[in-house]
Formats: structure tokens, C-alpha cells, sequence
């Protein structure tokens, strides 16, 4: 198992220095670069210094006068001592500003997390033990709906009922207006409300497959041969289900829900940025439209490596919790 | 008009499906509210038996399923009784409704659509009690499966739950039919269980996953999880077909062994008339549903007397006895969704004369055990009265 572990540690970090790269080259040739905008701004601002003087001063102060590859090594010699640089367009440490931010997109991840998976297995099992039950129709139907439908229609549902119609949450911002004045406790409460409605969206989009998921696994098992022997061992139904059932369904969940934990520090892009919800998914998004390439490199490497990740978990879960694969 | 019929002949409209998962809808709910009903007064099953003798007495047993296709009678008027201590063969070609007639007994059968339609399955308890299956909701079912009534399945690799230890399974059993037993007793039992199926290191199988052992090692599992509570019936669905030949004579011995050590009857499914001749002690020939031959196991070996089981003697494999598939007999079973009204082995039979195209010809005897479904025997039998 150790070994098995090392080499796919090994693998991940030749995975991530080409994945590293790419992004990289990706990144410096963007048709409208941080420092033209730059450039062009200070020289539209202050006519004496031509654009293109300008943007010669800005390429050497970014070090982007030297040719991609060049420029790579520069950055990822520098990544690997643990330096990823001063962001350019939050003018922060890279560091800094993740730290700062990604609490948010963690406490929002998590409470979807937790809604998702404690819908998702119940439902799923409930309607898989009433194949073709009314309760088995309902939650196919809820949760292709929440697959196949995008995330934005939804805010835009939940923005015009809660916020618009019934004023009970506003419309995005992590914080109300009044937030300053409230005591700390009522300060949380605030932050709070105002992740009901960004949570709520990631339960409807997540549930769905989760749910899907577990109801096709538990049909399986329903149907196999050992539930069959645990009936005529005389077992009740409950304990048939509970115990010999579920427990063969956990194995292929835990693997999956495991390897989505590292999801949880990526963020939700779409959900924050249209919430407004300041975590990193919102704040890389205005980074990257910024061409801000320190902050992007950073974040997206660090989506990589949680990629890598989930599904090294996932497996190594699996060997926990599957006797079969433990063994051997 | 002609192209329609011959349309509908083999092509089944949506609608009709639809019209058909209705109707059965409608039907298999009356049977599942009977089965789920809670609270059931003991007395609304309990029934005496025929005779004291036996242990198990299916009488004209009736199991459908209700497909969106139409309704299967897979098991259509079973009758046989399984006296104390004897080993009952169930033999037929695949499909002939013997693994349903074992999982009828059970209640095990694949619900909602297949359900017992009628019928009577007597099961005795003690004191001259008895219950009769068919009427019995899951709840009561629950107490006698693994206790009164144990079953060993066809396929070993996967009958076992791969998650939990041998140990734990065995405890499992041993544990629910015996609350008053301690941990400690319910475990050595489960050793001394193991032990008595032959498994030499049982306290190391003790600890081991179903995938650590071999499919003839997890088929005495299976045999020791069915034998632990010491039911007065056994059913053995194919319990060998899985396994090569050395290994099946080996689990035939243990079964025989067994069964004699805690008095239990044997119903033994198999298609291998080897191990019939071997084991039982009387024999049951289905075909498509129906019994077409039962007698002693002299009576069908000497004399075998429907043409179908004169078939399967024919081809009775010489060398070898592991095989799938026996018999050569031409021909097919007919659609079991549309069952003809006459014998149902006609299109097949070598045999056949006139009375054959009339209704489906009753049970004659040919002496108080030999009974047969053919109109070749009805003059012997009149001539004989
Ligand atoms: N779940 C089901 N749904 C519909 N029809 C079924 C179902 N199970 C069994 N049947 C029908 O019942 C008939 C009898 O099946 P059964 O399994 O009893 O055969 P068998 O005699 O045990 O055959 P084998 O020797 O292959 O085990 C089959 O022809 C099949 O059409
Ligand atoms: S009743 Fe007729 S068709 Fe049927 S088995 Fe006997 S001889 Fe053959
Ligand atoms: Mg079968």
C-alpha cells in the first residue's frame, strides 16, 4: 500500500509540473495582457510616456521580458521555496490573499457538503428499496432537474424568490449594510444569512448525482446474491437493509464523497461570483479576467493539486473500507 | 386485419405494455399489502398437516410474475410432500420453475412482480402445528426462514457478504435464532459449525472475508450458515453446479452427513440426475411449470415413464457428471406467457397421439408413489381399477 502511495505521489508531481506549464503558456499569451492594460491606461492618463515606453517599464518590473519558458522556470523555481509572489491586481501577497479569502469558499463547500450528503443517502436508498414508488419518481425527477439545469438559472430563482419577492436575504455580499455596528455574534449571524441562498444553489446543482448515485448502487445490492442469503438467513428487513445493504453501498460513496474533500478549498466560481461571496472562487475569477498570472498560477496549481489529491483519497479509501481490495 | 394479428403476434405496443404495467400494478399491490401487513394473530396462518409424516407439503402451488410483458406463470399447480428425514430431487431443465418453487417456500421470490397466487406451502411446527407459508406476512416469514427452513444457493462466490467476516455471518445467524445464547457460546458454536462442514482451520476462517476462501470453502460456509439453527427443511438449489467435480462429491457427503445428524429433509434442485440417484430418496420431474413425473427413486430410474423423463435418461452423460445443459431433446418449452391448454411437452413428444390434442392430461398412478402426466398411461391405469 506504502509503495502504491509513492508512486502515485510521483506520478501527481510529474502530472503537476506539466499541468504547471501549460497554465503558465496559457497564461502569457492571452490576447489582452495585465500589463497592456496597464500601459495603455497610464498612457492615456499621462500623454508624455508613450504606450509602448510604458509597457516596456512594465514588462521588465512584471519580468515579463523574458520568453515564456525562461519565465516558467523563473516561477516555478521560485514556487517550489514557497514564494508565489505579490499579486498584481489585489497588490497583496498571492499568500495573503488566498488565506484571507479561502474560509469563505471552505464554510460555504462545507455546509453544501453536508446537506448534499445528508439528502442524497437517505433519498437514495429510500428510493431505491420503492423502485417506482411515487418518493422514487419525486426524487428522479428533483434530481435531474438539479443535473441537467446550470447553476446561474437557479441563483436567478432563488435571487428573485428570496430576495426579491419574499426580502428575506439580500440579493449578494457576504455581509449586510449594517454590519459594522452589530456585535460580534450578530456579525457571524449576519455572514451566515447571507450563505443560505449561495448553499442552498450547491445543494440543488449537487444533490442530484449524489442522490442518482446511491440509488443505483443500492438497487445493485439489493439485488445481489448475499442480500438474498441475508433474507433467508431470516434477517428483518430492517437489518437487512441497514447493516448488509448499506454497508456495501458505503463502499463506492465514501470513495466518491472522500475524493470530493480537497474540493472543498476550490471554491464555487460561479455561485460566489454571482453571490458575491468573497472566497476564492470569486477572487480568482476577478484575478484571471485581470491577467493577474501570480495569482492564477497559484490557484490553479492549487486546483490541480487538489484534483490529484481527491482522487488519491479516493482510492486509498477504498481500500479502507472494501475488504477485498485491502488485502491484496 | 391479417397483417395486424400476425403484428401483435410478436410485437407488443407501447400501449399494451403500458395497459399491462397498469393492470399488474393494480394486482401485485393487493399481494404486497397482504405480505407487508404487521400484527398478523398467528391463528389466520396456522393450519394442520395432511400427514404427520411430513415436513413440507406444497399443494398446488401457483407463482406468477407480472411482467410488463404479460404474466409468467413460472410455477403453475406444484404439488409434492417432503416426509421427515427423506431427500426430495426437484429435476427439470433449466427454466422449468424449480429455483421459483424453492424461492415460493422461501418467500424470497423477486417482489413485487412475482408473487404466490394460490395455493397451499404447510410447514410443520411443533406439537402437531403447522403453518401455511402462502398466508404468512414477511414479518412472521422472518422467524422461520433460517430457522425452520434454511436455504443453500447455486452460487457460493457471491451469496456471501464480502464486507463481514465469515465469523461475523455465521454469529449472525446463530445469534438471531438464539437470544439467549451468549457471545461466547453463539462463537464457539460457530466454530464447532465450521468444523462440522469440514473446514480444518476453523478459528483462522473464522477471521477471514468471504473473498479469502474458494468457491467449494465458501459453499460449506454457506452449508454451515444454513445448517447452523438445525431446520427441519433444507432447500439446495443446485448447491454443485458452481463447483468442479472433486469438489462436489466432497459438499454432497457433508450435506448427506448433516442432514442425517440433525434429522432435517432435504429439497435438492440439481440438473444432474447422477447426484438425484445418488442423494434422493424420492424424485419430482418438472417441466415448464408443471410436475410431469414424481415416484420413489427406484420407480423413476427403473421405470421412467413420462416421455420427457425418458428424454433426460437418454441423455444422461456416461463419463462425466458436470454438466449445464443435459438433455437434447428437440424442440422448446413454449412461451411461458401463453401457456397452450394441452400437454405442454406435445411439440416435442415422440409419442403423441390422438388424446394429446385435447386438454393437458391429468395426474394417473401408476402405483400409490408413481404418478405421471401423460395420456399413454390412462388405459393401464383404467384397466387396472
Ligand atoms: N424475476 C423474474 N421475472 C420474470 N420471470 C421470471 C423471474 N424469475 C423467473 N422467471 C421465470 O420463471 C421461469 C422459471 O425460472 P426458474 O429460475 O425457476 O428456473 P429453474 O428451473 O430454476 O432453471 P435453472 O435450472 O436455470 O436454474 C423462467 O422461465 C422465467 O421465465
Ligand atoms: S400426453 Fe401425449 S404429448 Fe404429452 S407427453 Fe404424453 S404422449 Fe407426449
Ligand atoms: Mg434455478
Amino acid at each position: 500500500m506504502r509503495k502504491y502511495i509513492v508512486k502515485r505521489l510521483l506520478w501527481s508531481i510529474l502530472i503537476l509540473f506539466f499541468v504547471s506549464f501549460l497554465i503558465y503558456l496559457l497564461m502569457r499569451s492571452l490576447p489582452s495582457s495585465y500589463v497592456e492594460t496597464v500601459a495603455r491606461e497610464r498612457a492615456a492618463a499621462n500623454p508624455q510616456v508613450s504606450y509602448k515606453q510604458w509597457l516596456e517599464r512594465l514588462n521588465e518590473l512584471y519580468g515579463l521580458n523574458v520568453n515564456p519558458l525562461q519565465g516558467f522556470f523563473i516561477w516555478l523555481s521560485q514556487a517550489l521555496r514557497g514564494h508565489f509572489g505579490d499579486s498584481w491586481y489585489y497588490g497583496v501577497p498571492v499568500t495573503q490573499k488566498f488565506g484571507s479569502v479561502i474560509w469563505y469558499s471552505f464554510a460555504l463547500g462545507a455546509a453544501a457538503l453536508i446537506f448534499q450528503v445528508a439528502l442524497a443517502i437517505p433519498l437514495g436508498i429510500q428510493s431505491a428499496r420503492k423502485q417506482y414508488s411515487t418518493l422514487d419518481y419525486a426524487t428522479t425527477v428533483f434530481a435531474l432537474i438539479g443535473i441537467s439545469l446550470p447553476g446561474f438559472f437557479f441563483i436567478t430563482i432563488l435571487k428573485m424568490v428570496f430576495a426579491v419577492n419574499l426580502g428575506w436575504f439580500d440579493l449578494n455580499g457576504i455581509v449586510g449594510r449594517m454590519h459594522d455596528t452589530y456585535s460580534p455574534f450578530r456579525q457571524f449571524l449576519d455572514i451566515c444569512q447571507h450563505m443560505v441562498l449561495p448553499t442552498l444553489n450547491l445543494v440543488i446543482i449537487g444533490t442530484g448525482s449524489l442522490l442518482r448515485y446511491t440509488r443505483t448502487n443500492m438497487l445493485e445490492v439489493l439485488n445481489s446474491d448475499y442480500i438474498r442469503t441475508a433474507r433467508a438467513e431470516g434477517l428483518s428487513e430492517r437489518r437487512v437493509i441497514n447493516h448488509h445493504a448499506f454497508r456495501n453501498t458505503l463502499i463506492p460513496l465514501v470513495t466518491i464523497i472522500g475524493g470530493t474533500l480537497p474540493g472543498l478549498f476550490s471554491g464555487a466560481l460561479i455561485t460566489e461570483t454571482l453571490f458575491k461571496i468573497p472566497g476564492i472562487g470569486y477572487t480568482s475569477y476577478e484575478a484571471m479576467l485581470a491577467g493577474d498570472i501570480p495569482f492564477t498560477m497559484f490557484y490553479l496549481t492549487f486546483m490541480a493539486i487538489l484534483t490529484l489529491l481527491g482522487t488519491l483519497i479516493s482510492d486509498v479509501l477504498y481500500a479502507v473500507v472494501d475488504p477485498r481490495v485491502r488485502v491484496s | 386485419m391479417a397483417r395486424k394479428s400476425q403484428k401483435s403476434a410478436n410485437y407488443l405496443s407501447a400501449r399494451t405494455i403500458r395497459r399491462t404495467a397498469k393492470e399488474n400494478r393494480r394486482i401485485t399491490r393487493q399481494f404486497e399489502q397482504k405480505l407487508n401487513r404487521k400484527h398478523v394473530a398467528p391463528s389466520e396462518y396456522a393450519t394442520t398437516m395432511k400427514d404427520p409424516a411430513n415436513v413440507l407439503e406444497v399443494e398446488d402451488l401457483k407463482t406468477y410474475f407480472f411482467t410488463d410483458a404479460g404474466t409468467v406463470k413460472a410455477v403453475d399447480g406444484v404439488s409434492f410432500t417432503v416426509p421427515r428425514g427423506k431427500t426430495i430431487g426437484l429435476v427439470g431443465e433449466s427454466g422449468c420453475g424449480k429455483s421459483v418453487t424453492s424461492l415460493s417456500i422461501m418467500q424470497l421470490l423477486q417482489r413485487p412482480q412475482g408473487q404466490i397466487v394460490s395455493g397451499a406451502i404447510r410447514l410443520t411446527q411443533d406439537q402437531g402445528q403447522a403453518v401455511d407459508i402462502t398466508q404468512m406476512p414477511i414479518s412472521a416469514m422472518e422467524k422461520i426462514r433460517g430457522k425452520d427452513i434454511s436455504m443453500i444457493f447455486q452460487e457460493p462466490m457471491t451469496s456471501l457478504n464480502p464486507v463481514f467476516k465469515i465469523g461475523s455471518q455465521l454469529d449472525e445467524v446463530i445469534g438471531l435464532h438464539n437470544p439467549d445464547m451468549s457471545r461466547e457460546a453463539v462463537k464457539e458454536r460457530t466454530i464447532e459449525m465450521l468444523e462440522l462442514v469440514s473446514i480444518a482451520n476453523s478459528r483462522a476462517v473464522y477471521d477471514m472475508y468471504p473473498h479469502q476462501l474458494s468457491g467449494g470453502m465458501r459453499q460449506r460456509v454457506m452449508i454451515a450458515i444454513a445448517l447452523a439453527c438445525s431446520p427441519k427443511v433444507i432447500i439446495a438449489d443446485e448447491p454443485t453446479t458452481a463447483l468442479d467435480v472433486t469438489i462436489q462429491a466432497q459438499i454432497l457427503d457433508i450435506l448427506r452427513r448433516l442432514k442425517d445428524q440433525i434429522n432435517s429433509s432435504i429439497v435438492l434442485i440439481t440438473h444432474d440426475l447422477g447426484v438425484i440417484a445418488e442423494m434422493a430418496d424420492e424424485v419430482v420431474v418438472m417441466y415448464a411449470g408443471r410436475i410431469v413425473e414424481k415416484g420413489t427413486v427406484e420407480e423413476i430410474f427403473k421405470h421412467p415413464s413420462h416421455p420427457y423423463t425418458l428424454g433426460l435418461m437418454a441423455s444422461k452423460p456416461v463419463v462425466s457428471r458436470h454438466v449445464e445443459r443435459l438433455y437434447s431433446i428437440p424442440g422448446n418449452v413454449p412461451n411461458p406467457i401463453e401457456m397452450p391448454d394441452y400437454c405442454y411437452f406435445r411439440d416435442r413428444c415422440d409419442r403423441a397421439f390422438a388424446p394429446c390434442f385435447g386438454e393437458y392430461p391429468p395426474m394417473i398412478s401408476l402405483s400409490p408413489t408413481h404418478k405421471v402426466a401423460c395420456y399413454c398411461y390412462q388405459q393401464s391405469a383404467d384397466t387396472k381399477e
